[in-house]
């Protein structure tokens, strides 16, 4: 019998510095501050290095995750950096948004006992380490092959699909109708969660490596995807969002002080209105805010309305606190920041003054019932629960339909009953020869991986289209 | 891109008149359909319905009040100055077809609106009344281009300094007892579509309006441009700009205009104290 192993010692996985609740509820710097370099080699050191990593297998666009985890437990931050970049455009954003725990670390053998190697954490560090240090190295691009790509919508699917045609050397022209690249990275989530520094930074990448960025252009109405194919491109890409809010059609939803949570969100991010008068877009800070809904984007709602200097702010739902479907790590800094979940209710009505400004709301008690097709317990309402309270400000944040100024201006683009476009679930390709979709236009609202897995599909099938035919 | 080439002042300098480089929007432009402009990174995005286009030069016309922080802003570029931001057109173009005879009617900037619309319609083949508004006759602009586009030309003052002393729809009232109007279309402040509206709704004629409410996106994105028209909700920027008048709620269109008041008073002190300073 050979002699036994010393066991060896068990190394806890890292945990994220974070600013403390009680603070940073009230401004719009980012959250969780990000490892130290010795806290992320410490934590690189716990990844196994596995034969055959699963946690590759779980991230939608196959990240060299066991590589770039064993440059940085060497010391190789830009290394690993660069490792990221093969096959992830964007990995700041994902280190900071991804919901790893159903993904990668969801994989993590070591999760089966303990916790998981915090991939997402040494996946930002490796990012941001290369944008405040690394010389600006730019990933290698492939020989020119004269071939013209048109991205429509600059957001995560976008970006992804540009990031991989560049790197094979296609020429890719970014078409985005605000002013700004980034979609919702730059319109929809906040400050404090993704610093748009950042996202600045990824793109400024991108255009390093030969993308032309057209902001500014609507496409559907500034130009239509026939006349870019007479303009000379060769194929074309729409990653242009979900992007037509739904309001719940209740008495007294016109009310002001009442937003939709993309309009809220906008003005916010996008438009500054949190630096207002600095910024010359107004945003409403209500004192008492509910937020309708209960996904990342109400969460994002309400921490905004907090750090806007709310007296209190509730997400009201109708189901139960096991249903909501944000992630939980979304939910914890929620609750540590003093939003409160007000379960098991939903909206009846609004009240508003003589000026048809908001006062207050009517909601109703639910109980759940039977499941319903989802498979979730169906929500009853309980007759004669109404009860009224005071509000001055209400997000809704129910989800999204498809937004039609695109589709409507596109001859030969099959859609789905809903509005959303046709595509090949493993191509992206639509109906429209030439012509690949993804992201939320084509799934209806989801999460910006899984908008980048699409975009990651649809540029290799862009690309043979473009090498060896349609 | 958006680069100003003509700038002109009209109404005593609280209107102002700009033609913009847009080559792409200018040739996509049809009447009815408005840009948004935004002057600086800082800027507010503000949404105008052009006044005219060029296709041949690039160039499209807008033409605005001044009445904020946002609009003083503007004011301040002249000929060579660019905007920072412009897109466009966006909104539903007017439906123009020979209806036979039609009114015009048009108050403030709204009759920048107007007159690509008045333009089409008379180039369709209608017979174009148009008849224009203005608290006194120095505040009046485009008149020449007007009765341009138009077949019978009136003008309405409030203080009687030209034309009838008086109101449009005085006029408007007139016009549609001696004639058999197939439609009107009645664009500028609040109060003047309302009332327009009310009285062609009596006399059952067929009334347009080109809606301002606030927006930000201008795409469908955010619903801030959201109206109610016949019960429902509509965007104005994606369903609209323009709507059956008579089933407008202008009353809630009149309050969600006035959201930010109190936010704008604020952002336009601190911009005159900046300027002081």
């Amino acid at each position: 019998m050979s002699e036994k192993k010393p066991k060896k010692e068990v190394v806890p996985r890292a945990k994220m510095p974070e600013q403390d609740p009680d603070v940073r509820r009230r401004n719009f710097i980012e959250v969780p501050l990000g490892l130290t370099p010795e806290m992320a080699i410490a934590e690189a050191k716990r990844c196994l290095q596995c034969k055959k990593p699963a946690c590759v297998d779980g991230c939608p666009v196959s990240v060299s995750i066991p590589e770039f985890i064993k440059l940085i437990a060497d010391g190789n931050f830009s290394g690993a950096a660069n490792k990221l970049w093969e096959r992830n455009a964007l990995p700041a954003v994902c280190g900071r948004v991804c919901p790893q725990e159903e993904q990668c670390e969801g994989r993590c053998i070591l999760g089966k006992k303990g916790q998981p190697v915090a991939i997402g954490y040494l996946e930002r560090f490796a990012a941001d380490y290369e944008r405040k240090n690394g010389v600006g190295t730019v990933p290698d691009v492939m020989e020119k092959t004269g071939k013209r790509i048109a991205v429509i919508g600059s957001g995560p699917s976008g970006l992804t699909v540009a990031g991989d045609l560049l790197l094979k050397g296609h020429e890719v022209t970014i078409f985005e109708a605000f002013h700004k690249p980034g979609g919702v990275l730059v319109y929809g989530i906040p400050e404090f969660r993704l610093p748009k520094e950042i996202v600045a930074s990824e793109v400024a990448t991108l255009e390093k490596m030969g993308a032309d960025i057209q902001c500014n252009t609507v496409v559907g109405a500034s130009v239509t995807i026939d006349e870019l194919f007479e303009e000379g491109y060769d194929a074309a890409y729409i990653g242009v969002g979900a992007g037509l809010p739904r309001f719940m059609n209740l008495p007294g939803e016109n009310l002001i002080g009442i937003y939709s949570a993309n309009e809220y969100l906008t003005r916010t991010n996008l438009m500054k209105g949190y630096l207002f008068p600095e910024y010359d877009t107004p945003i409403a800070r209500g004192k008492n805010v509910v937020v309708l809904g209960a996904g990342n984007v109400a969460m994002d709602s309400a921490r905004t309305a907090m750090r806007l200097g709310a007296n209190s702010v509730k997400i009201v739902y109708r189901r139960s606190r096991d249903e909501m479907p944000a992630r939980e790590e979304e939910l914890h800094h929620a609750e540590q920041e003093q939003i409160e979940f007000v379960l098991l209710t939903n909206p009846t009505q609004f009240f508003g003054d003589e000026n048809g400004r908001l006062t207050g709301m009517e909601c109703l008690k639910m109980e759940l019932g039977e499941p319903d097709d989802s498979g979730r317990r169906r929500p009853v309402p309980i007759e004669g629960s109404e009860y009224k309270f005071d509000c001055d400000l209400v997000v809704v944040s129910v989800g999204s339909n498809a937004n039609p100024l695109l589709t409507n201006s596109t001859p030969n683009l099959n859609l789905n009953r809903w509005g959303n476009i046709e595509a090949d679930p493993l191509t992206g390709k639509t109906s429209k020869p030439g012509v690949w979709a993804g992201g939320d236009i084509v799934t209806g609202a989801a999460t910006v991986i899984l908008a980048m897995g699409a975009g990651r599909a649809v540029a290799n099938s862009m690309h043979d289209y473009l090498t060896i035919g349609w | 891109m958006a680069k100003i080439v003509y700038r002109e002042e009209m109404a005593q300098g609280t209107i102002i008149l700009n033609e913009i480089e847009a080559p792409r929007i200018s040739r996509k432009a049809k009447p009815g359909q408005f840009v948004i402009l935004q002057a600086k990174e800082t800027g507010e995005r503000i949404p105008l319905t052009m006044a005219d286009t060029n296709p041949e030069k690039g160039t499209i016309t807008i033409i605005y009040m001044v009445v904020g922080k946002s609009t003083a802003v503007f004011k301040e570029l002249q000929v060579g100055d660019e905007y920072y931001a412009l897109i466009g057109p966006l909104g539903a173009p007017t439906h123009v077809e020979n209806v036979g005879k039609v009114v015009c009617v048009g108050g403030g900037t709204g009759i920048a609106v107007l007159h690509p619309i008045t333009r089409a319609l008379k180039d369709a083949g209608n017979e174009v009344t148009t008849i224009l508004g203005s608290r006194n006759y120095d505040l009046l602009i485009m008149e020449e281009k007007m009765r341009a586009a138009s077949d019978h030309f009136h003008i309405c003052t409030d203080d009687g300094s030209k034309g009838h002393h008086g109101f449009v729809t005085d006029v408007l009232k007139e016009t549609l007892a001696k004639d058999d109007i197939a439609m009107v279309v009645a664009i500028g402040p609040i109060p003047m579509m309302k009332f327009c509206s009310l009285i062609t709704k009596e006399a059952g004629v067929k009334t347009l309006v080109s809606l301002n409410p606030i927006m930000v996106d201008g795409t469908g994105m955010c619903g801030c441009c959201r109206v109610t028209v016949g019960g429902e909700t509509k965007f104005a920027c994606v369903d609209g700009p323009e709507f059956d008048a008579h089933k407008v709620d202008f009353d809630e269109l009149a309050k969600r205009l006035a959201s930010y008041l109190d936010d704008e008073r604020a952002s336009m002190d601190a911009h005159n104290n900046c300027k002081v300073q």
